[in-house]
C-alpha cells in the first residue's frame, strides 16, 4: 500500500479507534483518559501538516491522492470507496485537525469533573473520524455515509447533557431539521447517479459525465438544489436554520468545534465539491439563499442577549456568506471565508466558553442558581478580571467585523467583490446581494461589539458575581490565543499591507478561482447564459479544441469563473472602500451607543418597534412559531382527527360492530354445540358405551375356575369343530 | 381291546378328574391335587405311548415323565408356599374369597 494512502486512512482510524477507546476503557484512567485522545488528534495534526506542507508546491488541479476500491457491487450497480486529497482537502483537514486538537486541549478543563467525561470524549473522536470522511470522500455516495455521521455526532454532543429537557430536546431538533435537507440531498445523489451512460457516484467521474453528456438543464439545476439542499441542512441556510441556535444547549467546546468551524462548514465545503455541476440557475439560487440568510441570522442577532445565541446567529449569517460567495461564483472567496471564518469563530465560542465559565464558578461559588450564566446582561466589566480572553474575543470580533489587518478582512472583501461584479455582470434583482452583503456587515461589525461591550466593558451588572470572577487555566487560554493568532491575515496573504488584494497570497495559488472549469454557452445562447444551462468543459480540453479546430467557437466559450475572478479584481477597490466603510459604521454605532452610552438603546427599541422590528427580531421573526403553527399545529389536528376517525368511528363502530356480530353468533354456535352435540350425540356414544361396558363387566368375575371352565368348554368346540373338517 | 387304549382311557379318567377338581374345588389346596391329577395323567401318557409304539430300548418317555415328576415337586412347593401367604393374609384358602383385583 502506498505512504500516501496509509497517512491517509489514519486520520480515520485514529479517530474511530479513540472513539473505540474511550467509549469502553475511558473510564480506567479517570480525568486523565483525555491524553490518549489528545495524543491520537495531535499524530492527526501533525500527518495533515504533512499534506499541508505539500500545497505551496501543488498548482490547484494537481491531486495528492485518489485511491479507490470497489466496495459493493450488486448486479449493474456498482458502488466504489475511495480517498481523495487535493489542496483544498489538504487545507480542509488541518482546519479540522487544529481547531479539534485545541478544542479536545480546551476540554480538558472546560469539563473537568463531568460525570461522563470519558464518553463525552469518545463522542469529539466520532466526530472527529466522520468530519475527516467528509474531507477525504471521493463521491458522493461516501460523503453522504460521513455527513449522517456528523449529523450522529452533532446529535450525540448537543444532547450531552440529556437530563436538561432543552438539551434533549434541541438534539432532537437538529437531527430532525438536519433529516429535511438530507432528504432532499440524497434525491440529488440519485438524480446525479442515473445521468448519462456509466452509472457512478465518484465525484470525477460525476464531472466527467457532466462534461460530455447532453444532460436536461432543468435536470440537472434540480439535482444541483436538491444536493444544494444538504448544505442548507447541515450549513443552517434560511428555511432550516433553526437548529443551530438551538444546538447551543451543548457543551461550548462542542459548539465551538461542530457548531462554528467545522461541521456546519461540511455545506459549504460539500457544495465546493459538486461546484462544477451546479447550473447557473442552480447558482442563482445557491446566490440568494445565502444573501437572505446572511442578512436574515445578522438582523437576529442584534437582539439576542444570550451570549452564545449571538454567536450562533453571527455563524449562521456567517455561513449565508459562504454560501452567496459559492452562487456568485467566487470559488475562492467561499473556501477562503470558510477557513478564516473557522479561526476566528472557534475563538469567539472558546471565549464566550471561558466566559461562561468563569461565570458558572462564581455564580457556584455565591450559590446563585438562579442567574443565567450565559446572559450578558449579567456580565460587564469583565476586561480586567479575564485579559487573555479579551484581548483573544476582541481581536477575533475584529476579524470577524471586517478590519484591515485581520483575516475576516481580506475573505469577506473577497465575497462582497465577488457579489458586486457579480451584479455588474448581471444587472438587474442581483443587485439584492451586495446590498444584502454590505448591510449584513455592518450589523456584524454592530452586534459584535455589542457583544464585546456588554460583556468585558462597563460597569459589573452584578458586583458579588464579578469579584469572584477569574481568568481561565492555561489549558483554556492557550487555544484562544493560537486561534486568536491565525486571525491575523498575513498568515494567509503573506502581506502586511492591508489593502493588497486578498487574492494573491498562497491560499489563493494553491485554491485557484476554479479556472479547472469553464462553462460553454451555445452562440445563439450567449446572451441568455444567466438564464441557460451552462455545460462545463475541463479547460484543457478547451484549449486543445480551440487549438486544433482554431475556429471561431472558442469565441463562444466563456470562462465563468475567470471572468467572475477578473470582475472581483475589477469591484476589488470598490467592495473594499464600501466594506471598510460599513465596518466602520458599524463599530461606530456600537461604540455610540454602548461603550459611551450616548444613546440610550431602548429610544432604539421605540424607534424601531414603530414598525414592530425590535419584537420580529428578539423573536427570531417567530420562525419557529411559524412552524409551530404551519406545520407542527395543522400536522397534530390531522393527526388527532385522523385518530378520531380511526378510533372513535372506525374502531369503535366498525370493528366493535364486527366483534359484537361476530360474539351473538358464537353464542347461539355454543348453544348448539353444547347442548345438542355435546350433550345429545358426544354424550350418547359415551352413554352407549358405558351400558355395554356394564354388561360386559360381569363376564369379568374374577373366579379363576369359572375361565377355565370357559376355556375348556371352547377347547372342546374347537376340537370338535376341527375332528369335522 | 388294545392294551394301548387302557392306559389312554386311564389317563384321561384321571385327566378329567383333575380337571374336575380345579374347576369344581373352592379350596386351594384341592385345586393343587387336581392339577397334580393332571399332570401324573400325562407322565402315564408319555410312558404308554413310549412302550406301545417305540423299541424298549428308548426311553424318552420314561425321561419326559421324569422330568415332569421333577416339576410337579417344584411346582407343589411354590403352590403351597402361595397358599401359606394366601392364608396369612385373608385367612382363608378360599379361592372365591381371594377376588382383591375384581374390579
Amino acid at each position: 500500500m502506498e505512504f500516501n494512502l496509509i497517512i491517509a486512512l489514519s486520520f480515520l482510524f485514529i479517530p474511530i479507534s479513540l472513539f473505540v477507546y474511550q467509549l469502553f476503557f475511558g473510564h480506567i484512567l479517570k480525568h486523565n483518559t483525555w491524553y490518549v485522545s489528545i495524543i491520537g488528534i495531535g499524530i492527526n495534526l501533525s500527518l495533515a501538516l504533512s499534506f499541508f506542507y505539500r500545497v505551496f508546491h501543488n498548482s490547484p488541479d494537481d491531486h495528492m491522492l485518489h485511491y479507490r476500491a470497489n466496495w459493493l457491487t450488486t448486479g449493474n450497480f456498482n458502488m466504489d470507496l475511495g480517498i481523495f486529497i487535493d489542496n483544498m482537502s489538504a487545507i480542509m483537514l488541518v482546519v479540522v485537525s487544529l481547531v479539534s486538537f485545541l478544542v479536545h486541549l480546551y476540554s480538558s478543563e472546560y469539563m473537568k469533573g463531568d460525570s461522563r467525561f470519558s464518553r463525552y470524549y469518545a463522542f469529539l473522536g466520532l466526530f472527529t473520524f466522520s468530519m475527516n470522511g467528509i474531507v477525504l470522500a471521493d463521491s458522493i455516495a461516501m460523503i453522504y455515509i460521513f455527513w449522517e455521521l456528523v449529523g450522529l455526532s452533532s446529535f450525540l454532543l448537543i444532547g450531552f447533557w440529556f437530563e436538561k429537557t432543552s438539551a434533549a430536546m434541541a438534539s432532537k431538533k437538529a437531527f430532525l431539521v438536519n433529516r429535511v435537507g438530507d432528504i432532499g440531498m440524497f434525491i440529488g445523489i440519485m438524480m446525479i447517479y442515473f445521468v448519462g451512460e456509466t452509472h457512478s457516484f465518484n465525484l470525477s467521474d460525476i464531472i466527467e459525465k457532466v462534461k460530455t453528456s447532453e444532460i436536461d438543464s432543468t435536470y440537472l439545476t434540480t439535482a444541483g438544489i436538491l444536493l444544494f439542499l444538504g448544505a442548507v441542512g447541515k450549513s443552517a441556510q434560511l428555511p432550516l436554520h433553526i437548529w443551530l441556535p438551538d444546538a447551543m444547549e451543548g457543551p461550548t467546546p462542542v459548539s465551538a468545534l461542530i457548531h462554528a468551524a467545522t461541521m456546519v462548514a461540511a455545506g459549504v465545503y460539500m457544495t465546493l465539491r459538486i461546484f462544477p455541476i451546479l447550473t447557473g440557475d442552480a447558482l442563482t439560487y445557491i446566490a440568494f439563499t445565502g444573501a437572505a440568510t446572511a442578512i436574515f441570522a445578522a438582523s437576529i442577532a442584534i437582539t439576542q442577549t444570550d451570549i452564545k445565541k449571538v454567536l450562533a446567529y453571527s455563524t449562521v449569517s456567517q455561513l449565508g456568506y459562504m454560501v452567496l460567495a459559492i452562487g456568485v461564483g467566487s470559488y475562492l472567496a467561499a473556501f477562503f471565508h470558510l477557513v478564516t471564518h473557522a479561526m476566528f469563530k472557534a475563538c469567539l465560542f472558546l471565549a464566550s466558553g471561558s466566559v461562561i465559565h468563569s461565570m458558572h464558578n462564581s455564580l457556584h461559588k455565591l450559590n446563585d442558581h438562579e442567574t443565567d450564566a450565559q446572559d450578558m446582561m449579567n456580565m460587564g466589566g469583565m476586561k480586567n478580571k479575564m485579559p487573555i480572553t479579551y484581548f483573544a474575543m476582541l481581536i477575533t470580533t475584529l476579524a470577524i467585523s471586517g478590519v484591515p489587518f485581520f483575516s475576516g478582512f481580506v475573505s469577506k472583501d473577497a465575497i462582497l467583490a465577488g457579489t458586486l461584479s457579480h451584479y455588474f455582470d448581471h444587472g438587474g434583482i442581483t443587485i439584492l446581494l451586495p446590498i444584502a452583503g454590505f448591510v449584513s456587515a455592518l450589523i456584524t461589525a454592530f452586534y459584535m461589539f455589542r457583544l464585546i461591550f456588554l460583556t468585558f466593558h462597563g460597569k459589573p451588572k452584578n458586583k458579588e458575581i464579578h469579584k469572584h470572577l477569574h481568568e481561565s487555566p492555561a489549558a483554556m487560554t492557550f487555544p484562544l490565543i493560537l486561534l486568536s493568532l491565525f486571525s491575523f491575515a498575513i498568515f494567509f496573504t503573506g502581506t502586511i499591507n492591508p489593502l493588497s488584494d486578498g487574492s494573491k497570497g498562497w491560499f489563493s495559488k494553491a485554491i485557484g478561482n476554479g479556472h479547472n472549469y469553464v462553462i460553454k454557452v451555445d452562440s445563439h445562447k450567449a446572451d441568455a447564459k444567466h438564464d441557460e444551462s451552462y455545460d462545463l468543459v475541463h479547460s484543457n480540453e478547451i484549449h486543445s479544441k480551440a487549438n486544433s479546430n482554431h475556429n471561431s467557437s472558442s469565441d463562444n466559450l466563456y470562462n465563468f469563473t475567470e471572468h467572475v475572478a477578473h470582475g472581483t479584481h475589477a469591484a476589488h477597490y470598490t467592495a473594499m472602500y464600501l466594506s471598510l466603510l460599513v465596518a466602520a459604521l458599524g463599530i461606530l454605532l456600537s461604540v455610540i451607543i454602548y461603550y459611551y452610552n450616548k444613546i440610550n438603546p431602548n429610544s432604539f427599541i421605540k424607534v424601531f418597534n414603530v414598525l414592530k422590528l425590535y419584537d420580529l427580531s428578539k423573536n427570531k421573526f417567530y420562525i419557529d412559531e411559524l412552524y409551530n403553527n404551519v406545520i407542527y399545529k395543522p400536522f397534530m389536528f390531522w393527526s388527532k382527527v385522523s385518530s378520531k376517525i380511526d378510533w372513535d368511528y372506525y374502531d369503535q363502530k366498525f370493528i366493535d360492530s364486527i366483534g359484537k356480530i361476530t360474539l351473538s353468533i358464537s353464542n347461539k354456535s355454543t348453544k348448539v354445540d353444547y347442548d345438542w352435540l355435546d350433550q345429545k350425540v358426544v354424550d350418547g356414544f359415551g352413554k352407549i358405551t358405558h351400558f355395554m361396558s356394564l354388561k360386559l363387566k360381569k363376564m369379568q368375575g374374577g373366579v379363576i375356575q369359572s375361565y377355565i371352565l370357559g376355556g375348556l368348554i371352547a377347547l372342546i368346540v374347537i376340537t370338535l369343530i376341527v375332528k369335522q373338517i | 381291546m388294545n392294551n394301548l387304549q387302557i392306559y389312554l382311557l386311564l389317563s384321561s379318567l384321571l385327566f378329567s378328574l383333575g380337571i374336575y377338581a380345579v374347576i369344581s374345588r373352592k379350596n386351594a389346596v384341592a385345586i393343587l391335587m387336581g392339577i397334580e391329577l393332571m399332570l401324573n395323567s400325562a407322565n402315564i401318557n408319555f410312558i404308554a405311548f413310549n412302550r406301545f409304539t417305540s423299541n424298549l430300548n428308548n426311553l424318552d418317555g420314561h425321561l419326559f415323565s421324569m422330568f415332569v415328576i421333577v416339576l410337579a415337586a417344584a411346582e407343589a412347593a411354590v403352590a403351597l408356599a402361595i397358599i401359606i401367604n394366601l392364608f396369612k393374609n385373608l385367612g382363608t384358602v378360599n379361592v372365591d374369597e381371594a377376588a382383591e383385583l375384581k374390579g
